[in-house]
């Protein structure tokens, strides 16, 4: 495909990675096999020892996941990518790659409950060790580094509060201390913000969300960006030393670019495991294909619902950027021009049970644990998500006890909107 | 490893095999904002298949001290230098675009040093656009992207050197962004387009090359079009040319086609070792 232009999102969505096979399919096949076919037993030597490039079990890549990573590298504009089984398992794979027990974390308070709990309580049992600061403190990013600190990590919009994260800024401030931002950008997509352009190292997604957009499938991809000089850095020996676990490699002599992706999945997806199926790889493929005039019409949606909210007497607080009010509303214009997300909270005033009353009686609205699914859903953070946290981490990530998360979907307007007026309504009366 | 070649340490990747005397040699060099990782792929191959590799890091590039050479001549000095200070004898020359013509110089300059030549995205004049080379001066990046979207032919690249999963595209772009900051005291994409641009010894090499030459072009290679080396090919002594089912990019979006052609063409027996 020459040509004089770079081809635009929209396209790359569509064609990235993908082209007609052997059997004309025009679609992506899916190659539902776990191994392929060595021509010699040359040919099998040259694949392990990585002289030809290739596919050898499906743990560690497949045609139809390396298809996925190639379209979300294109329109992340990164190096390459790697898919796993969960967004879980992106981050896990990405600081597993990068450091082992001493090591150290700077995160973002506002965080989804399962990156928390990693964290804070299951990578200290490895020894890997995190302070968490408030994502738009810029001088406790700075003061909370140390020796070991390895890693910045933050959501380009924080779960459940929005909080937008200052990626130009704190990426300065890791690049000052030799380490990488790596960012989740979930809540985003790369058709709301492309974090490498704003100065972000690694990005992952949960594709279970607005990637995927249907709520069908789980799947996590990692992506590199390419320009985080490792060697200069000189805190990571995992990429610039020889490592005795595969062939003695120096990743970084070996990949002057993406020497992450290389150990990550040599190592990474060889040992941990955490792969992900090429059919949920295709699920995912079906999504992003369709990412732009889904996000579109996301942001409309939420746009109607967050000024209706904005306005309604029984509604205290309303957590969207889009609101002058939101405390990230002028940092959002700037870095998320097209919008910061469908997906945030607001407080009903009155009693737990009032907050209760308010979701059971939604009926377009789908009372469920997940967000970014083409249907609108509903959720309380903190008895579900955010279950795990004492009163003072809730309080650190903005959550209350009153707190309502929407997860806007692509229903009429309208219908959402009469929806939540009914069970606002269903609220008032439950505090009379 | 580095070698030390004119006072200043060059590196050279060496495909995952230490350097063996008792080896025939073969140099790879890159083009312009490129470095050795270009040829990650073909360097282990050829290193785990008798063969000793040195795919060097340019003077000035990466890894390589020196000042970059600002010519095509004085960039073949710097491989000949480091065959003397390799103690390689005889060695096979490799060479990707702006390096095709380093090769070919060297090939020239010192016949009796080369067993066989390679000139993978060729073209002979290689001349550069007034515009992307004042690009590659004044706006750097608007110029990677110009390069790199020339050189792309395919959004549905094979798996490549990093794995399957590999955005060439965003490869490319972010090893041209690296190598350019490899180098604080010079441009390195700027003196790289204008040595392309301004090489003229290239008819009169091709004549002074006694070796097999073996030419891999890119079938729909707009950076060096296939037509462009038609010169060189009718000139040389002993040409072979395979044309590739793709763009500038032979090595890493047509692998297995680039591999090929090098196992099809290289025979170790007319490398000589150094011992």
């Amino acid at each position: 495909m020459p040509g004089y232009a770079d081809p635009g999102f929209d396209t790359l969505a569509l064609h990235a990675g993908a082209t007609p096979d052997a059997t004309g399919a025009r679609a992506v096949p899916i190659h539902l096999t776990t191994s392929f076919v060595f021509e010699s037993s040359e040919h099998a030597a040259s694949l392990f020892n990585l002289e030809r490039a290739g596919h050898v079990y499906s743990r560690i890549s497949n045609p139809t996941n390396a298809v996925l990573e190639q379209r979300i590298s294109a329109l992340e504009g990164g190096v390459g990518a790697i898919s796993v089984a969960s967004g879980q398992a992106a981050l896990h794979l990405s600081i597993a790659t990068l450091m082992g027990a001493g090591s150290h974390i700077v995160a973002s308070t506002a965080l989804y409950g399962g990156s928390h709990n990693l964290l804070h309580y299951t990578l200290r049992r490895f020894g890997i060790d995190t302070t968490f600061v408030k994502p738009g403190d810029l001088d406790a990013w700075r003061a909370a580094v140390r020796p070991t600190t390895k890693l910045f990590f933050g959501e380009t919009v924080g779960n459940p509060g929005l909080d937008v994260l200052n990626t130009p800024e704190v990426s300065a401030i890791a690049h000052d201390n030799g380490v990488p931002l790596l960012v989740d950008s979930t809540l985003t997509s790369p058709w709301l913000v492309k974090p490498f352009t704003q100065g972000a190292d690694l990005v992952y997604h949960s594709a279970t969300k607005f990637l995927s957009g249907h709520g069908t499938v789980i799947g996590g991809l990692v992506v590199d960006g390419g320009s985080f000089d490792w060697d200069a850095s000189g805190k990571f020996p995992e990429l610039s030393e020889p490592y005795a676990g595969f062939h003695n490699m120096v990743f970084t002599e070996e990949a002057t670019v993406g020497a992450f992706l290389l150990r990550a999945r040599r190592e990474g997806l060889r040992d941990f495991g955490a792969c992900l199926s090429p059919h949920s790889a295709w699920l995912i493929l079906q999504g992003i294909e369709t990412l732009s005039l889904r996000m579109e019409r996301h942001m409309r949606n939420t746009q109607r619902v967050v000024e209706f909210l904005g306005q309604h007497p029984l509604v205290s607080r309303v957590g969207h950027p889009l609101l002058e009010s939101h405390p990230d509303h002028a940092l959002a214009q700037k870095l998320l021009p097209r919008g910061a997300g469908s997906v945030f909270s607001f407080d009903i005033k009155g009693s737990r049970a009032q907050g209760q009353a308010f979701v059971e009686t939604l009926k377009v609205f789908s009372h469920l644990a997940n967000v970014g699914d083409c249907r609108s859903l509903v959720i309380h953070p903190a008895s579900t998500t955010h279950f795990r946290m004492d009163d003072e981490a809730l309080a650190k990530g903005g959550i209350g006890q009153g707190t309502i998360r929407l997860s806007i979907g692509l229903e009429e307007a309208d219908d959402l909107l009469d929806d939540l007026k009914r069970a606002l309504r269903a609220a008032e009366r439950a505090g009379a | 490893m580095h070698i030390q070649v004119n006072n200043a340490s060059l590196y050279c990747y060496t495909g995952g095999k230490a350097f063996d005397a008792a080896k025939p040699t073969v140099v790879m060099i890159h083009g312009v904002l490129n470095d050795h990782s270009v040829w990650i792929l073909q360097s282990r191959y050829l290193a785990s298949h008798g063969w000793n590799v040195l795919a060097l890091d340019l003077p000035g590039h990466c890894r390589s001290g020196g000042a970059p050479a600002t010519s095509v001549e004085q960039a073949a000095h710097w491989v000949i230098a480091l065959l003397d200070a390799a103690g390689v004898a005889k060695a096979a020359l490799i060479g990707h675009s702006f390096g095709s013509l380093v090769a070919l110089e060297a090939a020239a300059r010192a016949p009796e040093r080369v067993s066989q030549l390679v000139l993978v995205g060729c073209a002979y004049p290689m001349l550069v656009s007034p515009a992307l080379i004042d690009a590659s001066l004044n706006d750097p990046t608007r110029a990677l992207e110009m390069v790199n979207v020339f050189s792309r032919s395919t959004l549905a690249p094979p798996p490549s050197a990093l794995g399957p999963g590999t955005w060439i595209f965003g490869a490319s772009m972010a090893l041209g962004r690296h190598v350019l900051a490899s180098n604080k005291n010079a441009n390195l994409f700027h003196t790289g387009f204008v040595a392309c641009d301004s090489y003229r010894n290239g008819e009169a090499a091709i004549e002074q090359v006694s070796c097999p030459t073996l030419f891999v072009l890119g079938e729909v290679d707009q950076m060096t079009p296939p037509k462009a080396a038609k010169n060189l090919v009718a000139k040389a002594r002993h040409a072979k040319v395979v044309m590739l089912p793709g763009g500038h990019h032979q090595m890493t979006e047509t692998p297995e086609a680039m591999l090929q052609a090098l196992v099809d063409f290289l025979d170790p027996a007319l490398g000589e070792t150094t011992a």
